[in-house]
């Protein structure tokens, strides 16, 4: 048995028993429970939440070179509480951090992944300034706030090192931030900062391109966020020509209709949750990808705010082989709406 | 078809002759049993080295190491992750336990590259998520978690097939806390494909290390298994001349019928392919019961192996034997190939056999002149490679090519030096049977020189090894003496344990003196070396085993200018007095002048002393847990007791009870030796009988006309007995010489590359009575049967010595 099997049982002891994807869906037992209302405060939520069993700080960044080529990038770092003990210091923390970095172009996509245990000062999250790293992975910021970060990684065969800047404030997911997952009330804290401008520079196939474009910081954190017949989701996030942001997921589950959710984000940044029955999220097109088919394009529809649009990945082969796989990539957005966004999709055998 | 008939007519002499069968079965199984057994404990006992070296990958991956070779901090290996490196960390060390110390190594499996292996835990979640999560679990080959099972001081124990004995592998936060090395670490497994250089700000402390294909062991050790394989091949060499005389025997008895066969239309091709048929079917059954007898000595000798090894190398060889297939298929062929080798001229001489036979060679003595003259120009060119291997040769395997050439050309010369012993006696014999009598000792000679070139070097070998174990047990008792000069050695569990000892010390009244045995372990020119640090004091300037010195070394090396310079180290980096060696330290590179070299034995690892300051000055890590006490020698074994009930933490023990453990130590490390040594000699007792028992059926015809003329059959047997224990004898006499020159090369040549050490020679004749003794007693047991069987010969039999019938 691999020592990488051994992270992936402790990461998810659930995993293995089919409990949800990356046993998201297994007990809460021990660890900080999500409850309402979320009485999010920043700067302080912008850092660590060790008594919760996993969080992430995972920024995706839609890009165009100077001669208009579509890039995509991804930067996350994972943090899992092995154990509800109230953190230890040095090797016996109990905390490990997972990094996964990504740089997509129209035909590959480049994907580096690390790991850390925690309390060694290897990968960590700190705020006044906001840091964020893993290995030589960072998020920087110049102050206590996520408004201006430094965002850099490199994998063996790809790097980038992005600057992304925003006036607007976080915007909360859910209500105020509390962001129902099941209908039996499954939970996480939830929110995000979709309002990133980005420029910075890549270094793919042996060159330097320099970049502008959106980017996406997601934040959130809970100690069981799936329901136990969960087994994975389909999340969106788009920028929408007109400056409106929209975040929509669809959680599927194993014996009952999927469980939909998403939030409406105002070009002023004012958030409008949706109702379940508020939105239709639709497969149209599926690809084979690393041996199983996947949902590669989707009909989009918020009838109430007058969105009904066909995503398309950059790459359909946009695979994640990481230690739990998944697709993550770039999309493009057209229909009622033009715009530029990211798919995410877990849990497909 | 044919075959089948030329194969059963061939058998049919077995049937008859069993007691011949089962000598020639036994030679070769006894020499491939020797050989095997030798074989099987060296590759256990390096297939544990291997599994030591590859563990973690080390035999694939590259390290970082501290350049000091010491330990270092955490936030090294965080500031090379910080820099990307794809580093992983391990915390190793040994941790000592009441039942003797266990390796410890602490793993990160968080970070551990696929390329380190895999930890096999078996199956189950549960398992897995244990072992990173309090109470955690130690990882332990199968022999280990049934020797520390239910240990208190240890994590719960889970069984992994692929680990060394003795060693543990836990979660690195486990190890810090056995080690107690908190925030330290002993190096970083490297992912493949790095190629930068180190970061500026660590490249003076860290360094990056090339995978070794063989770790440390595997080169301390070598000697070790060199020394036993030389032993199994000279038993197996012994063990053909059985076989030699046992073909030699069936072919000069089946002589008759070969010809009749060949008479009767059997090709020589066909009648030589049936006769290697046999032989090879005779070879197989006897390697497969040599591999089993084999299979058997090692099992009974690895316990003395391994504790030789670990007391010796610190190498954990595990108990129990497993063997590859490879090792019984290649204790077979060597069966195959070695019959076929000692067969060889019998073979051909079946090949070449005249249809009619010629007339008897009266002309034997010029055969055998002409044979002596040509084993004397041979042993001549033998002697003069061995003496160029002696001057020119370096290294182990010239001295293993001296010492093998030294006894192949004695053993080529034996017949010669016999043959003119011999004649010098008939020179001087007036009466008739007297000159009959040592004619007839010369004719014997030829036939059997080959059984007696075995009793020799069997012989000389235990001259030799008896000669070394002995001069190296008296010097290793009066060096002994000398190392352990104090009273009492203790050990602490960690440096404020040993500071708060010493404060009790220094209220105790019979301690005379408190001395620190300080040391850091380190690497000089790649080799594991040690480095000490002592406080000044007549215990060491008194006692300690110098052999080489400066004036005023003493002063020098507690001033902190010099130091001091075990044997092997010395030998082994060519350091002669006055040189400077360069050790590495944690503040840079510390030239010292090499102010004396002193003996060493029994430790692989080269060692270097210093002043006790100058060692904390620059390794501030030093491991500070040993104290060495001067006392009142009649106050020791109190000071013990007390010492124990006061500190249970704290080992202490008197110096008797360390020198009894050296000793036994020392005792098992030859326990192998000495017995390959016995079962040498009864080889050769075994090939002596099967020579005389050739030669009495062949002899019968030099016997009869002395039986028609009188001499009682009685009187024929005593005689052939009496020429057996002199040609014994003489063979013994000629054996002492030989046997001082095999101690010679032992002490001289080979221990020195061996293990870095010489030895002075000590002789003891004692030991060399004994040896006559058993030469004779071997003659005498391997003649009686022949000399018995002659007494009740028929005079039929005898009478049939004329008949001619050859």
């Amino acid at each position: 048995m691999s020592a990488r099997w051994l992270i992936f049982l402790l990461l998810f002891p659930a995993a293995v028993q089919g409990q949800g994807y990356a046993g998201l869906g297994s007990g809460a037992g021990g660890y900080a429970a999500v409850t309402a209302p979320a009485a999010l405060e920043f700067p302080r939520d912008h850092g660590a939440h060790p008594g919760f069993r996993i969080e992430w700080w995972y920024l995706t960044a839609n890009l165009k070179g100077e001669d208009g080529e579509d890039f995509g990038a991804q930067w996350t770092l994972f943090r899992q509480a092995g154990r509800p003990e109230p953190e230890a210091e040095g090797w016996a923390s109990g905390q490990i951090w997972m990094g996964h970095a990504a740089l997509t172009t129209a035909d590959a996509h480049r994907v580096a992944e690390t790991f850390a245990r925690g309390g060694i000062g290897q990968a960590g999250v700190e705020t006044a300034p906001f840091r964020a790293w893993i290995d030589d992975w960072e998020m920087t910021g110049t102050d206590d706030g996520i408004g201006a970060l430094t965002v850099a990684a490199r994998g063996e065969d790809f790097a980038y090192r992005l600057k992304v800047r925003t006036d607007h404030e976080p915007v909360l997911q859910g209500v105020a931030g509390f962001s129902v997952k099941s209908e039996a009330g499954q939970a996480s804290y939830y929110y995000s900062q979709p309002f990133y401008a980005v420029s910075g520079e890549i270094e793919v196939e042996g060159r330097r391109v320099a970049v502008t474009g959106r980017a996406w910081l997601d934040r959130e954190w809970s100690s069981q966020p799936l329901a136990e017949d969960q087994s994975g989701w389909d999340w969106f996030s788009l920028h929408l020509e007109d400056g409106a942001k929209v975040m929509l997921f669809r959680l599927r589950s194993e014996t009952e209709p999927p469980f939909l959710s998403g939030t409406w984000i105002a070009p002023d940044g004012t958030p409008t949750p949706l109702a379940p029955d508020q939105i239709a999220m639709t497969p149209v097109a599926e690809t084979e990808v690393a041996g199983r088919r996947l949902p590669v394009g989707w009909r989009i529809e918020v009838p109430d705010f007058g969105l009904a649009v066909d995503t398309e990945p950059l790459n359909a082969q946009s695979w994640m082989g990481t230690l739990f796989p998944y697709w993550e990539g770039p999309i493009s957005v057209t229909g009622s709406h033009d715009g530029r966004g990211y798919l995410e999709m877990t849990g497909y055998e | 078809m044919r075959a089948l008939v030329v194969l059963r007519t061939l058998l049919a002499h077995w049937r008859r002759h069993p007691v011949e069968l089962a000598t020639l079965l036994v030679g070769l199984a006894v020499a491939t049993a020797l050989w095997s057994g030798v074989q099987a404990l060296n590759a256990q006992a390096r297939a544990s080295y291997d599994r030591a070296a590859a563990v973690l990958g080390g035999d694939v991956l590259s390290t970082v190491v501290a350049a000091d070779g010491q330990r270092f901090p955490l936030e090294d290996y965080v500031a090379l992750r910080r820099a990307g490196w794809k580093v992983s960390p391990v915390i190793e060390g040994d941790m000592r336990r009441a039942d003797g110390s266990v390796r410890v190594l602490g793993v990160d499996p968080v970070t551990l590259p696929p390329a380190a292996g895999s930890l096999d835990i078996g199956e189950g979640a549960e398992r897995l998520t244990q072992f990173l999560t309090p109470p955690n679990l130690a990882l332990a080959a199968p022999e280990t978690v049934a020797r520390l099972g239910g240990a208190q001081d240890l994590p719960p124990l889970a069984e992994s097939a692929d680990l060394p004995p003795d060693t543990l592998v836990v979660d690195i936060a486990v190890a810090e806390r056995l080690l107690d090395a908190p925030g330290r670490l002993s190096r970083l497994l490297l992912a493949p494909g790095e190629t930068r250089a180190l970061p500026a700000a660590l490249a003076g402390r860290l360094r990056v290390e090339a995978p070794r294909e063989t770790g440390d062991l595997d080169r301390l050790t070598d000697s070790f298994h060199l020394n036993l394989t030389a032993f199994g091949f000279l038993s197996f060499v012994v063990g053909l001349f059985i076989v030699y005389s046992a073909i030699g025997l069936a072919f000069e008895q089946r002589k008759p019928m070969l010809r009749t066969l060949r008479a009767c239309g059997v090709s020589a091709r066909m009648l030589t392919g049936v006769m290697v048929g046999e032989l090879v079917g005779l070879a197989l059954v006897a390697g497969l019961a040599g591999v089993v007898a084999g299979y058997a000595i090692a099992a009974s000798l690895l316990p003395d192996v391994a504790a030789s090894l670990r007391g010796l190398y610190g190498a954990r060889v595990p108990g129990s034997l497993s063997l590859a297939p490879a090792w019984w298929a290649a204790g077979i062929a060597i069966s195959v190939g070695g019959a076929l080798f000692a067969a060889a001229g019998s073979l051909w001489r079946a090949w070449t056999l005249p249809l009619l036979a010629p007339a008897q060679p009266q002309a034997w003595l010029q055969a055998q002149r002409r044979g002596l003259r040509l084993q004397g120009a041979l042993a001549a060119a033998i002697g003069a490679g061995a003496l160029a291997a002696l001057v020119f040769g370096d290294g182990l395997v010239a001295g293993f090519a001296v010492m093998g050439g030294l006894l192949l050309a004695a053993a080529l010369l034996l017949p010669s030096v016999l043959a003119g012993v011999l004649s010098l006696g008939a020179r001087g014999a007036r009466r008739p049977m007297v000159q009959w009598l040592w004619a007839d000792g010369r004719q014997q000679l030829s036939g059997l020189s080959l059984a007696l070139m075995a009793l020799l070097l069997a012989l000389a070998v235990n001259v030799g090894v008896g000669t070394m174990v002995d001069s190296f047990r008296r010097t290793f008792t009066g060096w002994l003496d000398q190392r352990l000069a104090a009273e009492v050695y203790l050990t602490a569990a960690d440096a404020e344990g040993a500071q708060a000892v010493a404060l009790w010390l220094d209220a105790r009244p019979e301690v005379r003196a408190r001395l620190p045995i300080w040391n850091v372990e380190g690497r000089l020119r790649d080799w594991p070396v040690e480095i000490y640090g002592f406080r000044d004091d007549p215990t060491y300037r008194d006692n300690w085993p110098l052999i080489a010195t400066l004036p005023e070394a003493w002063d020098r090396v507690a001033a902190g200018e010099a130091a001091l310079v075990s044997e092997q180290l010395a030998r082994r980096l060519n350091l002669a007095l006055g040189e400077t060696v360069t050790l590495p330290s944690p503040q840079g590179p510390w030239p010292v002048e090499v102010a004396a070299i002193y003996s060493d034995y029994g430790n692989p690892e080269g060692q270097v002393m210093v002043a006790v300051d100058a060692l904390t000055a620059r390794w501030p890590e030093v491991d500070r847990r040993r104290l060495a006490l001067r006392v009142a020698p009649e106050a020791a074994a109190a000071l013990v007791t007390d010492l124990r009930a006061a500190f249970p933490g704290v080992e202490a023990v008197d110096q008797r009870a360390l020198k009894d453990l050296s000793k036994r130590i020392f005792e098992r490390t030859f326990t192998v030796t000495v017995a390959l040594n016995a079962l040498t000699l009864a080889v050769a007792g075994i090939a002596l009988l099967t020579s005389l028992l050739t030669l009495s059926n062949l002899r019968l015809v030099q016997l009869a006309p002395l039986w028609a003329m009188g001499v009682t059959r009685r009187r024929l047997a005593a005689i052939e007995m009496g020429k057996a224990l002199a040609l014994a004898a003489l063979t013994a006499l000629a054996a002492l010489p030989l046997g001082l020159a095999v101690a010679w090369v032992l002490t001289a040549v080979i221990n020195v590359q061996a293990f870095g050490w010489k030895l002075p020679i000590f002789l003891f004749p004692g030991q060399w009575l004994t040896l006559l003794g058993m030469a004779l007693a071997t003659a005498f047991l391997a003649a009686l049967w022949p000399a018995w069987r002659l007494r009740r010969a028929s005079p039929l039999t005898l009478l049939q010595g004329f008949s001619n019938e050859r």
